[in-house]
């Protein structure tokens, strides 16, 4: 073993690695790692990851077979039951978890995307853009979104999970697009813009490279934001009958157990569990969301030791 | 003045907006699903009606889009919304008429409730950080509003309705009841109606009990607070008239700005319920493929969802002596 030497790297690896550690994303992950909700949410989400990764190693059933007793209570053979058709709950419940989470981080990705071209764009232009942009930015904050995604399904019935998405997406910027856009206007002013158009850097090379970074916990947050959104209004969509339902999602397993009248019928798991990962879904976007709030905002921060400087 | 008229020219732009994608939107669509809704209509009404509802979806007509669209725009803002598939010979407005007290009652009282009950939590937990109260309720309420709506509409009913027992199942009011302003009949609407309020402020309240927390902190570190404190103000009177009365405006429009996702949740409480408000008769609507219902329901829940940020403005016209103050 003591034999390998082991070389420092060149200089120029070290320097970017230095100044990553300083920089925006290295205290983005040293803070997350030293806040407990952001810790608890992390490992729920890695968990939640792993499921929709492999699902077969969790659930060995298919979760489709209608091959097992009808409405049966839980046993060994099927820890949370089956359904009245004779599908395993459990089963059910891990391979849904892969659609819920795909369509969490979809449509929370494009939807950051949108809400920063529109909101960042908005405040760095300024003038009648602005005040075009942020029009349109209310507009769609305030028309009321599930009604709409309601309207739009009702049309396209049985569109498929695009429409599902691209739906979703449109309904859920707006939220973002106005917190990054006040944001972004308290940055204008600020010293190091000015440097950079000073320099006579062009105004995308302003936008990418010196705003963005300096927003990255609240675009974060955004992101979480939106992909809780995305969980509950898809959820709430499938739970209604306007997604597709054959698909295997959580929210399809809460349509057809309504259907049955699952909680009257003696098989309670069967509408509660999907819910019940619903909610620890959202809820790790959740608390993930709430410890973003506190690093973006050191104010926030729980108080140790301040408190007796407070309060004299 | 100017704040007021900016206020009313974005209640009208908003409005349009959602008129025009009402009119939009079954016309974008491949194969458009309002024919098949016609062909459904054929020979039940006469021909005015009929007229009005083509030009409300561009089946059969030869006039122009555009002719269409302003012709739409007329019908609806004269409150000519047509007639109801699901309920046929009435009207959608007769319709809505039958829908809208039970929602907004329950939807409005319950927001307005939510909203005081977070902000009061919320401004005691802020002023009081690292209490156990702080510990306790903004990270609980916190988790609570990630959970879907009609999750929580499920437990409370599995809970209260199937397993104890406490309360109905769902509905309004007892199907026994003659409806009437008695004890009796009052009574009975609100053993109906609170398992939907508490699902409601469940999932509601974490929002507005963090947001007045945050500002509260921001509001508590400012020099007035500081000098009232040196004042020697009483504690209460820091809290409520310097601090809280600062952190609220904020509150106030994320308030307005948020009840769209309160009403959005309330729609699937009322399906879950079977609560006879206009959220369940939208998705019956949708069901039904009954459109001009459908669009009128979304187009008064929109409405609603303006008048009540109206309110607010108007509210913050009062508590804030800036907007006032604007020239």
């Amino acid at each position: 073993m003591g034999t390998v030497t082991l070389r420092p790297p060149p200089a120029r690896v070290q320097e970017a690695v230095a100044r990553l550690r300083a920089g925006t994303v290295g205290n983005l992950a040293r803070a997350l790692a030293g806040n407990r909700k952001a810790l608890v949410g992390s490992a729920m989400l890695a968990f939640f990851a792993f499921c929709a990764l492999f699902p077969g190693v969790l659930a060995a059933d298919d979760p489709n077979a209608e091959i097992y007793a009808r409405g049966a209570a839980p046993s060994a053979a099927h820890l949370l039951g089956t359904t009245s058709y004779g599908q395993d709950v459990f089963s059910q419940l891990i391979w849904g978890t892969r659609q819920s989470l795909v369509i969490a981080v979809v449509v929370g990705g494009l939807a950051t995307v949108l809400s920063v071209a529109i909101g960042v764009t908005a405040a760095y232009l300024g003038g009648i853009a602005d005040d075009v942009l942020s029009l349109f930015t209310d507009v769609f904050l305030v028309i009321p979104a599930f009604p709409l995604i309601v309207v739009i399904a009702a049309y396209s019935k049985n569109g498929g999970d695009t429409i599902l998405i691209a739906v979703l997406v449109a309904t859920g910027w707006s939220y973002g697009a106005r917190q990054l856009r006040s944001q972004a206007l308290s940055l204008r002013s600020r010293d190091f813009l000015v440097a950079a158009k000073l320099r006579g850097e062009r105004r995308w090379r302003i936008v990418v490279f010196e705003i963005l970074p300096t927003m990255t916990s609240l675009i974060v947050a955004n992101f979480l934001g939106a992909a809780l959104y995305a969980v509950l209004a898809a959820a709430g969509l499938q739970f209604i009958g306007l997604g597709n339902p054959s698909s295997m999602s959580w929210g399809t397993m809460l349509y057809w157990a309504e259907n049955n009248e699952a909680l009257q019928a003696g098989m309670p798991l069967w509408a509660v569990m999907p819910g019940v990962a619903i909610a620890m879904l959202g809820g790790a976007f959740s608390l993930l969301n709430f410890a973003f709030d506190e690093i973006g905002n050191p104010a926030l921060r729980p108080v140790r030791r301040a408190r007796g400087r407070r309060h004299p | 003045m100017r704040y007021v008229l900016r206020r009313l020219g974005f209640f009208v732009v908003t409005l349009w907006s959602c008129l025009t994608i009402n009119f939009v939107l079954p016309r974008l669509m491949p194969g458009n699903p309002a024919i098949a809704m016609m062909a459904r209509f054929r020979g039940r009404v006469n021909g005015q009606v009929l007229h009005a509802l083509e030009i409300a979806f561009g089946v059969n007509t030869r006039q122009s889009e555009i002719a269409q669209y302003f012709g739409y725009l007329g019908n609806t803002l004269t409150g000519h919304l047509g007639v109801s598939l699901t309920f046929f010979p009435n009207t959608v407005l007769q319709v809505v008429r039958s829908a809208i007290l039970w929602t907004v009652v329950l939807v409005g009282v319950t927001t307005i409730i939510g909203f005081v009950l977070g902000t009061l939590i919320g401004m005691i937990s802020g002023w009081r950080r690292g209490s156990k109260l702080d510990s306790i309720l903004p990270p609980v309420f916190v988790v609570t509003s990630a959970f879907p709506y009609f999750f929580v509409a499920l437990l409370l009913l599995l809970a209260f309705s199937i397993t104890l027992g406490w309360t109905p199942l769902g509905f309004g009011y007892s199907n026994t009841d003659t409806i009437g302003w008695t004890w009796h009949f009052v009574g009975d609407v609100l053993d109906h109606a609170i398992l939907p309020a508490c699902t409601i402020l469940v999932t509601s309240i974490g929002g507005w009990i963090l947001t007045m927390r945050n500002n509260m902190i921001t509001t508590l570190a400012e020099d007035y607070v500081r000098m009232a404190r040196a004042k020697g103000l009483s504690p209460a009177r820091i809290m409520v008239d310097y601090a809280g009365r600062n952190a609220i405006l904020p509150n106030l429009t994320g308030f307005a700005m948020s009840l769209g996702f309160v009403v959005s949740g309330a729609i699937l409480v009322e399906y879950v319920f079977s609560y006879p408000g206009l959220g369940y008769m939208l998705l019956e609507a949708v069901q039904n493929e009954d459109f001009a219902l459908m669009q009128t329901l979304f187009l008064l829940i929109t409405i609603a969802v303006l008048v009540a940020i109206l309110v607010v403005d108007f509210v913050t016209l009062v508590l804030d002596p800036r907007t006032r103050s604007e020239k």
